[in-house]
């Protein structure tokens, strides 16, 4: 007779690594907790008696050495210690619960085949006096997601006794055609999170009219999720009725698709040869070299990671990982670019339902590393930036780089090709997730959208993954594209938008019983590719999935008459044409106002002398300046073995690179390498959009080049994060930016090779009615090719009484910088193209490739001042400059603060040996450039004014403790930092 | 044919078998990557092979522990094709999770003088960080000089290679094991941090170092810290570290400043020299 037992595995005295959980605790303003105890729970279910489940804790359950168990039949009392809360929580029934799977199948392996069934949860105890509500509060926003998990204060119940109803799965007719009103048709919109607006309601009401029939909700959502804004960037194709406000008048003009007259056209005007794929595939796609392509994809993963920071930011990385493999290729290094409020904001200054800026950091680099670590691509480049305005609304861009051979991703889906599912099962996880993305949050939204957030498991996609680049090297499938937004409605809709495709989504493999077709059709359970298969190739793919333990399913063929045949068993549950699905959506007509804000410049310098070593120092420590190492430690960026230039650099390993460098392993016996690097910067946005785009791509060009990138093949992709464009000002800004891209991008003559857009990244408290966007974000990261890795350059200063060099020209431009933050300005002069920045970065790649730069840094945040310290910190040395010999632009008189703390773009510094300054010199020759002084031994950073007098000097270690002194765990083991 | 045959385990969720495979050919070997499920289909047979590599990773995403899940694959799948592997002598090497794996099966440290058996109860184990989270970091490795193992035998440089793992603090049942561990010469490699700075880029196994490396040099808080250890035989040898990601170079993280030095490969370069002995 079977029997459930439970099973706590509990660590030893001593074992129990340090908790993040109780500052996740304090950072909801509970103070009682003392102390938390975990303990892994597991309920087993079999013919089996206490000789097996002793078994299988020795063997399995149970790691000796740091770990006790202690097991009982389930329906004992279990004893709580006196003082404590113990909370437990466990998968839902019918959740995929992996752990318990492999239990199953290890303990059937060890020769306990009586174990039936097992379920995984998790047992906390909580030491302190906590208040009943807190406890509550503590389990709802920390313990458990209600999408996947069920909780007991006390002991847990185990639902393996349970079966589960059989549900009725059938499609609803949903009444549209006949409703006129509009705000009926609105409501009917809203109520399914359809996301529709009038016009597009009425487009669909048309569409069914003419059918003589009332839709499906299979076919609603199939439209409402492609119509969505994450997929088909309604905005960004829709027609913009533009104004412009600024000192010199007001400007009109229409503009019809913002990607068409700035995007893609910047890509097409700079006519790049090397540039394989722009704006089509997944991902862009451009020549590493004669036998490889490299791609590359940016997406966002906004939303879900404000309610569910770890679920939503790891689910993040596994999409973006399936874009690189929808277009083939291998992925081989992750990108992430995170936004969070300051980490000290006061509980009480969040608006209702918002996560504290810490809970979201903690979990979303948990998320990251997880995913990332897990699959074993390394991740390589990015940045944390703070700011108040991301406390309701934080940003998690993540990004993929694939290599694949040339020609090995096929695009030709042909009629009576099978619709093949490959990897995880179809759950309700992650419903709604594109509509979802495109609508605003509230302080409800953590409650009703709980189905909306995703749940990751890395192995599965690494497994399929696997098995997919076997497929592709065997050419098996005509076509493949991965389930993301909108899961297999969009990924099978897209594939066969020229074919058409019958679909039988009973055939689908479910996670549990009781999903809706709908629902099947919709999921966005994660860690799924659809690949169109030629029916005698079948066979062999199956022989490979087997051979990677991943599941493979045929679910349906691929037509030739360009319709969409939807069944579920008998049912047909869907019926259209792919021409109504993918272009039956009016385009959209909307406003946009640009009005230039009126900051003003401060009329005299803020600090001189001494202050500016302070004022130095204050920025160098400043949480968006200051030493990432802490959490870039936690990604793996060494797996794979092709980090040629690492995320940190110099003498002890700890100076910040420019970019990353990475040499695939594929590619051995090519010297060739790819460089990595971003620009991001949106103080500037807030002053002008347009100046923002231009300093990122500006940023972005100067982060590859400095590593040594050629600057003729470097290419870009633009990640907006923006507020709603249904809103004005909103709109006005981001045409605004996309003006700057396309300026940006012809300035440089780099293309754009992909980019994806967040919208509706606004906040409303119902509370007090006020909506606050996120502030104007655009990312642009930037892929460069190496020619050679003899050639790389890192930004550590190398050797004493080495000459050092900045290139480009310095201009007052301190709108949005960090030194003007120091002083609570804003100010209104912010960086714009620099007229010689291309020349600038043509030259700088000469020297490099001549040999003549032994290391070079980009003026960015924080200007020449912050540039100079971070090279002499990763060099462990020091160095004396002259501003006198800065070369300036513009027409304001000198002041050494704006000369230290410009942030001008266009600018390098640059250590050169004293016998290659000749060499130098004469590639130089024709840009700005200035000998500003050189690299020094001694323990002082010291700087010299107009007049060659000693503006300030400031010691090493200060500036090794402004940087990198809240790390902790002791720098160099307690022994202090070594200057 | 004249190069060892190697064998580089996958099991779900490997994924340091490219770079295993890479640094075993470089070092005269014949790498082939073999998922388990080959071996279970029979498609494969362990014993055609002549050195073991199991690389690191996550198999079975680390449920139910580090390791744990891949080692029950080993002592319950595969036990009788490796433990007349390892009987015979043949190198096996298992890096990161597959040294986790290793030293969960048994293997590692293995039993005590004389026994028959080439797997013992675990006593000794690899768990979670003392930083609690996942360390990504170079770590620089002293080899003992004394002691069995085949694949640290003669190395006059430190080894310098990254650590990237979450569970990799090695941790005793009780003193006495630790004590066996090092009276038998079963430590075979230590975390160690120069006593003088300077030295940081000399690699030369006789720079002085510190009594104790301390984190982050000792990365994840191992007692006597522990990089690596081998059975009583010196032919199964696990540690934390990445050797194979450190074979060209241009792997250095200070290669751009014109450091070199401490190349992992040395470690598969003995492995390989020991299989050749069983062609």
């Amino acid at each position: 007779m079977d029997r459930v037992y439970r099973v706590e595995v509990i660590p030893l005295p001593g074992e129990m690594p340090e908790d993040y959980l109780l500052s996740d605790i304090a950072a909801l303003n509970i103070r009682g907790v003392q102390r938390v105890a975990r303990a892994d729970l597991y309920f087993l279910r079999g013919d089996i008696g206490e000789q097996e489940i002793k078994r299988l804790c020795d063997e399995l359950l149970v790691d000796p050495v740091v770990q006790r168990a202690r097991w009982g039949l389930a329906s004992e009392p279990v004893s709580t210690p006196e003082g404590a809360v113990r909370i437990e929580v466990g998968l839902l029934q019918g959740v995929t619960d992996t752990v318990a799977a492999n239990l199953l199948s290890h303990a059937h392996l060890l020769g306990v085949t009586d174990l039936h069934d097992a379920a995984s949860a998790q047992s906390y105890l909580l030491y302190g006096q906590l208040a009943e509500e807190e406890v509550e509060h503590i389990v709802e926003r920390l313990l458990y997601n209600d999408v996947i998990q069920y909780f007991e204060i006390g002991q847990l119940e185990s639902h393996l006794h349970v079966e589960l109803p059989p549900t009725e799965a059938r499609a609803e007719r949903i009444p549209l055609t006949q409703i006129e009103d509009e705000n009926e048709l609105l409501h009917l919109s809203h109520e399914r999170l359809l996301a529709l607006d009038v016009d597009e309601m009425r487009a669909v009401q048309r569409y069914f009219r003419e059918e003589g029939r009332e839709p499906t909700d299979v076919e609603l959502e199939s439209l409402a999720q492609t119509w969505s804004e994450h997929c088909i960037h309604k905005t960004f194709k829709g027609v913009i009725d533009y104004t412009e406000i600024t000192d010199e008048g007001t400007t009109r003009e229409r503009i019809d698709s913002l990607i068409a007259t700035y995007l893609s056209a910047a890509t097409d005007e700079v006519r790049k040869p090397w540039v394989r794929s722009a704006f089509v595939d997944n991902a862009g796609i451009v020549d590493f070299d004669d036998d490889y392509a490299v791609s590359f994809k940016v997406e966002t993963h906004n939303h879900p990671s404000a309610l569910e920071p770890f679920g939503g930011a790891n689910t993040g990385v596994g999409g973006v990982v399936r874009d690189v493999m929808g277009v083939s290729a291998r992925p081989i290094a992750n990108t992430d670019i995170l936004c969070f409020g300051p980490l000290d904001t006061e509980n009480g200054a969040l608006p209702a339902g918002v996560l504290h800026p810490r809970r979201i950091y903690n979990g979303v680099v948990a998320g990251i590393e997880d995913y990332g670590n897990k699959m074993g691509i390394p991740t390589v480049n990015g940045t944390i930036y703070f700011d108040p305005g991301y406390i309701t609304n934080p940003l998690v861009y993540c990004g993929c780089v694939g290599i694949a051979p040339k020609g090995a991703h096929p695009r030709a889906v042909q009629p009576g090709d099978l619709v093949v599912v490959l990897g995880g099962r179809t759950g309700r996880d992650g419903l709604h997730g594109a509509t979802f993305s495109s609508a605003k949050l509230t302080d409800q939204t953590g409650e009703v959208a709980g189905s909306a957030v995703q749940i990751g498991n890395p192995i599965e996609e690494k497994k399929m993954l696997d098995a997919i680049l076997e497929a592709r090297d065997e050419g098996l499938y005509t076509a493949i594209t991965d389930c993301g937004a909108g899961g297999l409605s969009s990924a099978v809709s897209e594939m066969g938008e020229e074919t058409g495709a019958t679909v039988h989504l009973e055939r689908v493999p479910l996670k549990y019983h009781g999903l809706q077709p709908w629902e099947i059709w919709l999921s966005e359970a994660q860690e799924r590719m659809v690949l169109a298969v030629p029916p005698e190739n079948r066979t062999r793919l199956r022989e490979i999935c087997e051979g990677y333990s991943v599941e493979m399913t045929v679910i349906g063929t691929f037509r030739d008459d360009a319709r969409l045949h939807i069944s579920y068993g008998d049912e047909v549950v869907g019926e259209m044409s792919m021409a109504f699905l993918h272009h039956g959506l009016p385009q959209r007509h909307l406003e946009g106002v640009w009005e230039q804000p009126d900051y003003r410049e401060p009329t005299e310098s803020l600090s001189e002398g001494e202050e500016l070593g302070d004022a130095l120092l204050r920025i160098l420590g400043h949480a968006n300046v200051r030493s990432k190492e802490d959490v870039v430690r936690r990604y793996d960026h060494e797996v794979q073995g092709g980090t040629v230039v690492k995320p940190f650099v110099g003498r002890r390993n700890d100076g910040p690179s420019d970019a990353t460098v990475l040499k695939p392993l594929e590619t051995a016996g090519s010297w060739r390498a790819i460089a990595l690097g971003c620009g991001f910067n949106p103080a500037y946005g807030q002053i002008d959009p347009h100046a923002m785009a231009v300093s990122a791509i500006d940023e972005a060009v100067r982060n590859v080049v400095a590593v040594g990138a050629d600057p003729e093949r470097i290419a870009i992709l633009d990640n907006f994060c923006w507020g709603s464009p249904e809103l004005p000002d909103r709109l006005g800004g981001l045409v605004r930016a996309c003006k700057g891209c396309y300026e940006g991008a012809l300035h440089y003559g780099v293309p754009f090779i992909s980019g994806k857009d967040s919208l509706n990244n606004e906040y409303t408290d119902r509370a007090t009615g006020q909506q606050v966007a996120v502030p104007p974000s655009l990312l642009i990261s930037a892929l460069g090719i190496v020619p050679d890795i003899h050639r790389v350059c890192t930004m550590d200063f190398k050797e004493t009484g080495d000459p050092l060099y900045i290139l480009g020209e310095t201009r007052r431009e301190l709108g949005g910088s960090r030194y003007y933050a120091l002083h609570d300005i804003v100010g209104q002069e912010v960086p714009r193209r620099a007229p010689d920045g291309p020349a600038t970065a043509r030259a700088l790649h000469r020297a490099i490739a001549a040999g003549t730069v032994r290391a070079c840094h980009d003026c960015s945040e924080g200007g020449l001042a912050v540039a100079l310290a971070e090279m002499a910190l990763a060099g462990r040395l020091s160095a004396s400059i002259f501003l006198s010999s800065v070369p300036l632009g513009g027409e304001q008189e000198f002041s050494a603060d704006w000369v230290l703390f410009s942030e001008s773009n266009g600018r390098y510094l640059v250590e050169v040996r004293e016998e290659d300054v000749g060499a130098f010199e004469e590639i130089v020759q024709d840009i700005p450039h200035g000998r500003l002084g050189h690299v020094n031994r001694g323990p002082y950073l010291v700087i010299y004014g107009a007049e060659k007098e000693t503006l300030f000097s400031l010691p090493m270690e200060a500036v090794a403790e402004a940087w990198r002194g809240h790390i902790g765990g002791g720098i160099d083991a307690g022994r202090g930092v070594n200057v | 044919m004249s190069e060892p045959r190697v064998m580089i385990m996958h099991a779900p969720g490997t994924n340091r078998d490219r770079e295993a495979a890479q640094a075993s050919e470089l070092a005269g070997g014949a790498p082939e990557i073999v998922h388990i499920n080959q071996l279970i289909a029979g498609n494969r047979e362990l014993k055609a092979y002549q050195m073991l590599v199991l690389p690191g990773g996550f198999s079975y995403a680390d449920d139910l522990g580090a390791g744990q899940l891949w080692a029950n694959d080993l002592v319950h799948r595969f036990r009788e094709s490796l433990d007349n592997f390892v009987r015979q002598g043949k190198p096996v090497m298992g890096i990161c999770n597959g040294f986790q794996a290793l030293v969960k099966a048994g293997y590692l440290p293995g039993p005590g003088d004389g026994a028959l058996q080439v797997r013992a109860e675990q006593r000794v184990t690899l768990t979670f960080n003392r930083s609690a989270h996942f360390e990504c970091r170079w770590a620089r490795l002293r080899a003992e000089e004394d002691g069995p193992c085949l694949f640290t035998q003669g190395l006059a440089e430190d080894i310098y290679c990254p650590v990237a793992h979450g569970e990799g603090r090695l941790a005793v049942a009780d003193e006495s094991v630790h004590q066996e561990l090092v009276e038998d010469n079963l430590v075979v490699l230590r975390y160690v941090a120069p006593r003088e700075p300077a030295d940081a880029g000399d690699f030369s196994a006789s720079v002085p170092v510190h009594e104790r490396a301390g984190y982050p040099h000792n990365p994840n808080g191992s007692v006597d810290d522990i990089a690596g250890i081998c059975n009583r035989a010196g032919n199964v040898f696990g540690l934390m570290p990445h050797p194979e990601d450190h074979i060209y170079p241009q792997q250095h993280p200070r290669w751009t400043r014109g450091e070199s030095g401490g190349l992992g490969l040395v470690l598969f370069q003995n492995g390989v020299e020991a299989a050749r002995d069983f062609m």
